[in-house]
């Protein structure tokens, strides 16, 4: 057997036992909806389908390349952090007057050159994900208070901060549904239907194997990066524009938001499982299960506690499941054969 | 296969890279000079209709309150006069907020309270621009906004309650300081986050006020943030007394810091050689009064604040008021108020608190 089939059937395996749970989170995710919908007054109104497609936005772009780079067994720690440096940045060219048309792809750009930053010192000096990441998301955070201080843009052109926050002409979807639908398509056919999805579960599965099936670990990781840095950069972005404000501290905190959907939405924090379905519907199920609490009127205190045990239930649940099924197997592989 | 793979990912760099430039080429170039004046285009009163001084309170009024964030002492005791307000207008109370202030975490309350239909929200801003969307949208939706505490920039809410002139404090504060520091000396501020819209105003009266001949002798070394949290307030305090030995007196005018700054200097050797002053609530600074750390200090009653929000709230909703300049409404048992210049309510002149009056006080 080949390296190569080695590596495959046992990506293949780990997908086939991995679809119990992207399917279950989906089901779930199907099932809080309609209960919220029939229950919670209110939830099921176009104006609040608008207020949570914007509400999951940063989250939704960020967890697309984070599910890719935690599917490669590392993560990326600082996404939030490149957010608010873009933000900041963002701010501080459009006070210097410069051209919104031209602070855009400035700010996409900058995003990129941090990814690449981090992808850097992973895969070319070989360092943890984990640390340098750390590292970056207090010193990306540092230079966003550098560049703006303490101070707020606000004044962000109407036609921009409008689209942002409005709905495609005549119907009550959001604009940004777009962006999320086809960055999300974008991702998902990467990831599960070309080479690029199969090094990226290969690297994640055995970086060892993989390499001997002819990937460059080191390069797709790199990239993977620098694309995570693009889409923080984006979520940046429209970030400013839905709020009107430009900050230093925008978006603190929202890596943890999206590390805990690409989790709760299946994927392996040890990499080489995972499927995009299951963290886009991971992501819809946080945020309508926190829109619908809050539209009961539960306090915080309970919201974080219901968002926390989530969490845990879904770092802990596809490992008990494994270990269950592992033990019975044991069990049945020791009776059929005694020796 | 490496090759393959960089040049794979490349395609959504490059698609993104393309879109950004086709957005480059067909805008003419928006730039901050040349859309200065759509910039807060929003109407500053939604409604056209007359104000009617003589119609009837309307009851039943669901009237919401978000202040910056929730669990915070000062803030309790604001929306408490505010509880005690909506139950004399026999209306539906309610409590959001969320549990950090920052700048963003207030606009889905905001967005759930449209949903909720309720008739009033008052709000205490953590960024006056960034809730200023939702805010629009929920006026559009027939629902009266009344800032409290921090104003929300002008042209999104129906009336701002202050709790005293930006003026009044700040001038306040300073006389304060200066009879603390007999008249010369180093003096600094502990303020609260560096964007919160009273606080800077506040400090920018008393940067005016110290320029004044009879301050020439103060002397403002450095504006420290605690961020309206208890031990980075505590730590600032601790850096101020370190960094500037002579510093004579510090004014921290926020509950949170005013509070933690007392409460080092109180177990710290720097104890009746260094004062504070600024603003806070009299039940947190009893104890530093009693033991002589605090000399004096001012504050609103800022149940009061929570108090007029409902009325003036209850007031625009019912059409007695728009919220324009010189309209006059009734506030219960805190009297006649009129209404100022942009929507302003101005509560009433600060109170100081000595040893010999803090006892009065129960907030």
């Amino acid at each position: 057997m080949s390296a190569e089939t080695a590596v495959e059937s046992r990506t293949a395996g780990l997908t086939a036992r991995f679809a119990n749970w992207n399917v279950a989170i989906i089901a779930v995710t199907i099932i809080v909806l309609i209960v919220a919908a029939a229950t919670v007054e209110n939830f099921g109104t176009s104006q609040n389908f608008g207020f949570l497609v914007l509400d999951l936005l940063p989250i939704a772009l960020v967890a697309l390349p984070m599910t890719l780079v935690i599917v490669t067994g590392e993560i990326d720690l600082s996404v939030a952090s490149t957010l608010g440096l873009c933000s900041a940045v963002m701010g501080s060219l459009w006070n210097s007057n410069q051209p919104i048309e031209t602070i855009i792809p400035l700010c996409l750009l900058l995003g990129a050159v941090l990814g690449a930053v981090n992808g850097f010192f992973v895969t070319v000096l070989g360092l943890p994900s984990l640390a340098v990441t750390i590292g970056t998301l207090a010193l990306y955070r540092g230079l966003a208070f550098v560049v703006l201080g303490d101070s707020a843009v606000a004044d962000f052109p109407v036609q921009y901060t409008d689209w942002v926050t409005g709905n495609i002409a005549g119907t009550s979807i959001p604009n940004v549904l777009l962006i999320i639908v086809v960055l999300a398509i974008v991702f998902g056919v990467l990831l599960h239907a070309t080479p690029i999805g199969r090094a990226v579960f290969a690297v994640g599965a055995s970086e060892q194997a993989a390499r001997f099936a002819g990937v460059r670990p080191g390069r797709l990781k790199f990239w993977l990066y620098v694309v995570s840095g693009l889409v923080s950069g984006l979520a940046g972005i429209l970030w400013t524009l839905r709020y009107s404000s430009a900050r230093a501290d925008n978006g603190a905190g929202l890596e943890l938001a999206v590390v805990a959907a690409v989790l709760l939405g299946g994927v392996s924090i040890f990499g080489g499982k995972g499927a995009l379905p299951g963290v886009i519907a991971g992501v819809v199920l946080l945020a309508s299960l926190q829109n619908a609490l809050r539209l009961s009127d539960v306090s915080n205190e309970a919201l974080n506690v219901v968002t926390g045990v989530l969490l845990i239930v879904s770092v802990l649940a596809p490992n008990l499941a494994n270990a269950v099924r592992s033990s019975v197997q044991r069990r049945r592989h020791r009776t059929t054969n005694p020796l | 296969m490496s090759f393959r793979i960089s040049r794979r990912l490349a395609v959504p760099l490059s698609t993104v890279a393309v879109a950004s430039l086709a957005l480059t080429a067909c805008g003419g170039g928006t730039t901050k000079s040349n859309t200065a004046n759509d910039a807060g285009s929003a109407p500053s009163s939604t409604s056209s209709a007359a104000a009617d001084p003589n119609a009837p309170l309307k009851e039943g009024l669901k009237i919401a309150y978000l202040p910056k964030q929730l669990n915070n002492p000062y803030t309790d005791v604001e929306v408490g006069g505010g509880k005690v307000a909506v139950g004399e207008l026999k209306g539906e109370y309610k409590l959001v907020g969320p549990n950090d202030a920052s700048a963003s975490s207030q606009v889905s309350y905001i967005n759930t309270l449209i949903q909720q239909t309720q008739d009033v929200i008052v709000v205490a801003a953590n960024d006056p621009n960034a809730v200023c969307p939702s805010l629009n949208q929920a006026r559009k939706a027939g629902i009266k906004v009344v800032s409290f505490d921090s104003d929300a920039s002008k042209n999104c809410r129906d009336a701002f309650i202050n709790q005293a002139t930006t003026q009044g404090i700040g001038e306040s504060l300073v006389k304060m300081a200066s009879e603390l520091a007999g008249g010369s000396g180093e003096i600094a501020v502990l303020s609260a986050t560096p964007n919160a819209t009273n606080q800077n105003s506040w400090i920018e009266v008393m940067k005016t006020e110290l320029k004044k001949p009879e301050n020439a002798k103060l002397k403002l070394v450095k504006v420290a943030y605690g961020n309206d949290d208890d031990q980075k307030s505590f730590t600032e305090a601790q850096g101020l007394l370190q960094s500037f030995p002579n510093l004579k007196v510090i004014v921290s005018p926020t509950t949170v810091g005013i509070a933690a700054a007392s409460r080092y200097i109180s177990a710290s050797n720097y104890k009746g050689k260094v004062a504070i002053t600024g603003l806070g609530l009299p039940n947190q600074m009893r104890k530093f009064v009693k033991d002589g750390t605090v000399k004096k200090f001012a504050l609103w009653n800022p149940a009061d604040i929570g108090y007029l929000a409902a009325y003036a709230g209850a007031a625009l909703k019912s059409g007695q008021i728009t919220g324009a300049e010189g309209e006059k409404f009734k506030a219960g048992k805190l009297g006649e108020y009129t209404v100022g210049a942009d929507g302003e309510i101005v509560l009433g002149p600060p109170t100081e608190f000595t040893a010999a009056n803090i006892d009065k006080f129960d907030f």
